[in-house]
């Protein structure tokens, strides 16, 4: 057992370390000028420089030395916990990520609370209800929520709630009233995603023989459904659950731009603006460290759901 | 992380311990392999009722059959779902205007009107007209042609790597097939808005970068899609069958594994059209998107937000318009899922 | 709620209790009706009374009848078996009975009414007020309750506790996250039965079921536990709710012969014991006329011949029966296997085998661990003589499949040697096996699986050939008719997709498209277990003939030693990927050496009643 959660820390740590590299590859390596691009978010325009000038501003942002030893100095300032400079803002990167980590952790956290209830319910809901108008109109939502793009949903909300209603402040980080229509805008998409998989497992699973089993007892449809089929079918979901969270972060960027919070979604989108590289690279490797994290303990706790498995052997499904 | 650990079954009487689940999943495919021929009237009347499929008469020798009849029969079905039908006409007005814009509007997408400044919806000006009096619906049709266009490059990237991808994985299996996935974990590791960003950031901005940026971000889907397939597919009775009548490894991949493969990718790409759509959208929202005075339906609902206390319609119809394209493509890309079992 | 109606239902139903061996003197076993002796307070009536009953499933805006018109009565205590092939609708009349038709199936017609019996107004009183108008109208003593119409709380009190089931498939009947002391614990709970006292009844039930160490069994999950074993776990359920009536579908066919032996001996015991009815829905009319009191026997949805299983075997009056009666070898030579083919015992082994296989053994990695294999054959030797068919039986994960997959060159020995045709193929790559390949088809188990849908008939038939590059389109079409003519179907199914034939139809075709390439030898992979016994016969008629007019040899896998005996002349008998024994079938199966052979031998059904019909004169059909 051991060995096996080593096993499982080493490959989470081997996918963290994958996934850094792969953005440091991309930010760095594709046909673009990165020394250019980076320089001109510090507001120096490359070609108006001299040489000597342009040597000064590129030993300025450590981007003189040859890409590797760029990479491993990176990697091995990530691993101490430092995350570089933001060339654009001249500002530690960790400090900047720290300053903003707040309003994004509550966000994300709520949105993803509110996902999974939500769409459990629903998918719990659509494989119950035998009704069948109620039951079309519950299985068509998920693929109804995921249609809509965030943004607009965002803007509808801030219409409605907002303007027209003045229910809810449009903007800003302050109390938890500014939290519900981000928090709305984000679990749409997510609780959708869920909900499709869900459904798609539920519907397996309540066609399984042990169900007729559990029927031919005389169980009602309602507790067959509660004691025979929630658990297996929650099951396989488990494997999208750190997709679904990653989800979750990376649709702060777009709530954060549209209600004006100060987070790291929205820092996200002006480092993107202003092409400030090592900010970029920081918030992606975050975002990896979260799904690596949700996933090890998914990976961690699964044993303990599914009497089956000992080790790490699941099915596998996707969104 | 979790890659499938699925055991490559060799098709052999199950070690004895090979795990029940395996067992049930193999009785699942065999009866899923079954499911085309549910013209019985039992079907899936029981499950497990294995040999119940099918009754010893079918057709008459007599009647026709073969493949025309049975596309003419399900074109018939489908002809007849007022919904799919709708979905599917939507989307091609979209796709046609994408590449003739000036088939439905007579006017410039540039053209300023000062005395028409924030019209509301008429049937002059059909989704009204933005700060500058451009025309809206005008303007969202040749926004179409950005966003189209990048949505088709995107697909083409994601189903040109992906494909390959999962069919090379997928056959080859081993030590390359490990390698590849394990490539596609670190991918999924990373969410897809995140890493478009990061292309985005490198590349720069405009449709090109965005649509290549997107392709590379749902491209893991259709590698991940095809192998599951093509594993599928590859260990089918039928395949084996055709091995040992002497067919060759790329003979049987191309005449049956791959036809046999192609339902859940066309699904998957017809849906993924949608979430391209989207990820576009969303990236040109947040300002990546293509210069002004072009504006990709993204940049048209941006542009509108700073209106929507006096002139809402400026960014809500834009919205809903991009929201009917989805929609028409996960309704049709459902439907057909729906058939294909 | 109803429950408390039917529990009080159960109460006077006496005959329902299946009161345990021994009778365990339980305080709150007031269900078991303590005073009520099996025939003190039977009602004359049948338990279960079907009339006219009609039952469709809608497809595309049409219902398709499945059962026509079946009218049948079950009494208390008594046995009875629906016999029939798939499509018959024997599946559909007992989900009627339990209530659980699929969502698609409509009742078009007619009743089924159960006489929950137990006079004395408890019953009826009890339930008048509550369910008035779901068919307990009789008034008088008797509780009778029609499921047709019913409603769902209705048909609840009815699951379990006045019938139930004991599924077809043990190993996906259970379900796999919860312990199977809860599985069985909830029927328990549901006569209202609380606290220690249910602990204590599961431990009850699964003993009952023939489960030794019951203490160790409930703490388990359904995984921990083999084939057998969940099936009497699912017998425990099923006798745990105390019902007047079990249903048993499919008992023989998921699990191995022996195994299922043992299991349907116990349940027979222990029904007869506690005057349960048992409805057994079955394929194989022997094992109904083993097991039952009275034979049903249905076709198309209809019932077309009952009656108690010595009449309807020695004197069947329909002639699908008496097909169906020759379709089952243990019926139709009174229990015993007599082979079709007999050599002479130097014919046994000849010369110049067309495959040979020499001490073969394979071991396999097992998934999800580091270390260690399964060894899945053993030390294999057999031969293929040219022109004759050898048979390898054996039970599932006996090895049988892997050495034909060895076979055809499909995978790798460990070590051995396989002989095709005088050469050594074991270390050879496809390119070099190939020219071999031309000599050597395969028909699979499962006919819907082993054509492409996507291709037509003709594709299929001569896809061998165009591998090989064999003729040009015309020839190749003009050889393809001539191959569908030679199994016997029609030009016209050039064209069609497999999805248009059955499923003997599409082993046909399969057969076809093996002897496309004029192989001597074909393997043949249980090609009949998929289909329905009539069919089988015909598919076996089929084989012989293309063997006597190609001179084709087979190597024919299969576990039905009955199948095997029509058709081979020599056999081999595997376990466990070990050679139990080898030789001429007439000696193998007429005087078998092994214990294991033995078994296999004992446990093919219909002995039983034809020992009972023996010496009537059973009209044998060849």
């Amino acid at each position: 057992m051991t060995r096996y959660i080593l096993g499982r820390f080493a490959q989470a740590l081997g996918v963290l370390w994958a996934a850094y590299t792969v953005t440091f590859a991309v930010l760095y390596l594709l046909p673009s000028d990165p020394i250019a691009l980076q320089l001109g978010a510090a507001g120096i325009e490359t070609d108006k420089l001299t040489p000597a000038e342009l040597h000064t501003a590129k030993a300025r942002f450590g981007l003189d030395r040859p890409i590797l030893e760029q990479y491993f100095s990176d990697l091995w300032g990530f691993l101490r916990g430092d995350l570089g400079e933001s060339i654009a803002k001249q500002q530690s990167v960790a400090s900047l990520i720290g300053d903003r980590l707040a309003p994004t952790l509550s966000l994300s956290l709520a949105a993803a609370v509110v996902a999974l209830l939500a769409g459990t319910a629903l998918a719990y809901l659509a494989s119950y209800v035998r009704w069948r108008p109620a039951r079309l109109v519950l299985t068509r939502l998920p693929s109804f929520g995921a249609s809509f793009p965030q943004f607009f949903i965002a803007l509808v909300l801030i219409q409605f709630l907002s303007f027209n209603l003045g229910l809810l402040p449009a903007t800003g980080i302050r109390g938890w009233k500014s939290l519900v229509m981000p928090t709305i805008t984000i679990s749409i998409l997510v609780a959708s995603q869920l909900a499709a998989v869900l459904m798609r497992s539920f519907d397996d699973t309540l066609s399984q023989p042990y169900i007729v089993t559990a029927r031919a007892k005389g169980l009602s449809r309602a507790a067959v459904q509660w004691h025979h089929g929630l658990r297996n079918a929650l099951l396989p979901a488990t494997t999208i659950l750190g997709v679904l969270v990653g989800l979750t972060v990376t649709s702060s960027i777009i709530a954060e731009t549209v209600f004006s919070r100060n987070g790291i979604g929205k820092l996200a989108q002006e480092a993107v603006l202003a092409q400030d590289v090592p900010v970029v690279l920081a918030i992606v490797t975050l975002a990896a460290a979260i799904f690596v994290v949700v996933n090890l303990v998914v990976d961690l706790l699964y044993p303990l759901l599914d009497p089956r498995i000992v080790q790490g052997q699941r099915k596998e499904v996707t969104i | 992380m979790t890659t499938s650990v699925v055991p490559e079954t060799t098709g052999t009487e199950a070690p004895a311990a090979a795990s029940a689940a395996a067992a049930a999943a193999a009785a699942a495919a065999a009866a899923a392999a079954a499911a085309p021929a549910t013209a019985a009237p039992v079907a899936g009347a029981k499950p497990g009722a294995g040999g119940a499929l099918l009754s010893e008469r079918l057709i008459a020798d007599s009647e026709p059959g073969g493949r025309w009849v049975g596309l003419r029969a399900t074109a018939r079905t489908l002809a007849v779902k007022p919904g799919f039908v709708l979905a599917v006409l939507f989307i091609a007005f979209v796709v046609v205007s994408a590449f003739a814009p000036g088939l439905f509007t007579s006017r410039d997408p540039y053209s300023t009107a000062p005395a028409e400044r924030m019209d509301s919806p008429s049937l002059n000006h059909l989704f009204g007209t933005d700060e500058l009096g451009r025309d809206l619906w005008t303007r969202m049709l040749y926004g179409s042609q950005l966003t189209i266009k990048a949505a088709l490059i995107a697909l083409g990237i994601a189903i040109v790597i992906g494909l390959a991808l999962g069919v090379l994985s997928g056959l080859s299996g081993g030590f390359f097939d490990a390698l590849l996935m394990r490539i596609v974990d670190v991918q999924l590791a990373i969410p897809v808005l995140l890493l478009s960003l990061a292309i985005v950031t490198a590349l720069g901005f405009g449709t090109v970068p965005v649509a290549i940026a997107v392709g590379v971000g749902i491209m893991p889907a259709f590698a991940r899609t095809t192998r599951a397939e093509v594993l599928r597919v590859k260990t089918l009775p039928f395949v084996e069958a055709s091995r040992a009548g002497g067919a060759s490894w790329p003979r049987v991949l191309l005449t049956h594994v791959l036809p046999n493969s192609c339902g859940p990718v066309a699904v998957l790409a017809v849906l993924d059209t949608g979430v391209a759509i989207l990820y576009i959208a969303s990236l040109s929202f947040l300002g990546f998107g293509a210069a002004p005075p072009q504006a990709e339906w993204g940049t048209l609902i941006s542009a509108g937000r700073n209106y929507l206390v006096t002139a809402p319609w400026v960014s809500l119809l834009p919205g809903l318009f991009v929201a009917a394209v989805v929609l028409s493509l996960n309704h049709i890309s459902k439907t057909i899922q729906e058939r294909e079992r | 709620m109803t429950q408390d109606a039917l529990a009080s239902a159960a109460v006077a139903g006496p005959a329902g209790s299946a009161a345990p061996a021994g009778g365990s003197a339980v305080p709150g076993s007031s269900v078991l009706g303590g005073s009520a002796e099996p025939g003190s307070a039977v009602p004359a009536g049948p338990l279960v009374t079907v009339t006219d009953l009609e039952v469709g499933y809608v497809r595309r805006r049409r219902t398709v009848p499945a059962v026509r018109g079946v009218s049948l009565t079950i009494a208390r205590g008594e046995t009875v078996a629906l016999v029939g092939e798939s499509g018959s609708g024997k599946s559909t009349i007992a989900n009627t009975l339990i209530g659980l038709l699929p969502d698609n199936a409509r009742v078009t017609g007619g009743t089924v009414t159960f006489d929950l019996g137990g006079g004395s107004g408890d019953g009826g009183g009890g339930n008048s007020g509550r369910d008035s108008g779901d068919g307990d109208g009789d008034g008088g003593g008797a509780r009778r309750v029609e499921v047709v119409g019913a409603r769902e709380r209705v048909l609840r009190g009815l699951r379990g506790r006045v019938v139930s089931l004991v599924p077809q498939d043990p190993m996906v009947g259970l379900n796999p996250t919860r312990r199977i002391g809860a599985q069985v614990a909830e029927s328990i709970r549901l006569r209202g039965v609380n606290g220690d006292q249910v602990r204590a009844e599961v431990l009850e039930f699964l003993t009952q079921a023939g489960i030794d160490d019951p203490e160790l069994r409930a703490r388990q999950y359904p995984h921990e536990l083999s084939g057998g074993l969940r099936q009497r776990v699912l017998i425990a359920i099923a006798l745990a709710g105390r019902p007047q009536m079990i249903i048993a579908d499919e008992p023989t066919s998921a699990l191995d012969v022996t195994v299922q032996r043992r299991i349907l001996d116990h349940l027979e015991g222990l029904v007869r014991e506690s005057g349960i009815s048992l409805l057994i829905i079955t394929h194989d009319l022997a094992v109904a006329a083993d097991r039952s009191d009275r034979v049903l026997v249905l076709q198309d949805g209809s019932i077309v011949e009952q009656g108690v299983p010595g009449r309807i075997l020695v004197n069947p009056e329909q002639e699908y029966t008496r097909r169906l009666i020759a379709a089952a070898p243990g019926l139709a030579h009174g229990g015993r296997i007599v082979p079709r083919l007999v050599l002479r015992p130097d014919e046994v082994t000849t010369p110049d085998p067309v495959i040979l296989l020499e001490n073969l053994t394979k071991r396999y990695p097992l998934p999800g661990r580091q270390s260690g294999s399964f060894l899945a054959l053993d030390d294999v030797s057999l031969q293929v003589a040219r022109g004759r068919t050898h048979a390898l039986v054996g039970e599932s994960g006996s090895g049988k499949t892997t050495a034909l997959r060895l076979a055809l060159g499909l995978e790798k020995a460990t070590s051995g040697r396989v002989l095709l045709d005088g050469v050594d193929i074991t270390d050879q790559g496809w390119r070099q096996t190939r020219p071999l390949r031309r000599k050597v088809q395969l028909v699979h188990q499962n006919p819907f699986a082993s054509l492409d849908p996507r291709f037509s008939i003709g594709r299929s038939i001569i896809e061998p050939l165009a591998s090989f590059g064999i003729g040009d389109r015309r020839s190749r079409r003009a050889r393809a008719v001539e191959l569908l003519d030679q199994v016997a179907l029609p030009a016209s199914y050039l064209d069609r997709l497999p999805a248009e034939l059955s499923g003997g139809q599409r082993q046909r075709v399969a057969i076809a498209r093996s002897l496309a390439l004029e192989p001597e030898v074909v393997l043949l992979d249980e090609p009949v277990s998929a289909l329905d016994v009539s069919v089988q016969e015909q598919i076996l008629a089929l084989l012989r003939d293309l063997q006597e007019r190609l001179g084709l040899s087979y190597l024919f896998i299969s576990h039905d030693l009955s199948i095997v005996a029509q058709i081979s002349h020599t056999v081999t008998v595997l376990n466990r990927g070990k050679v139990a024994e080898s030789g001429a079938v007439a000696e193998v199966f007429g005087s078998p050496r092994s214990e294991y052979t033995r078994e296999l031998i004992e446990a093919i059904p219909g002995q039983r009643s034809a020992a009972l019909s023996a010496g009537a004169g059973v009209p044998v059909h060849a």
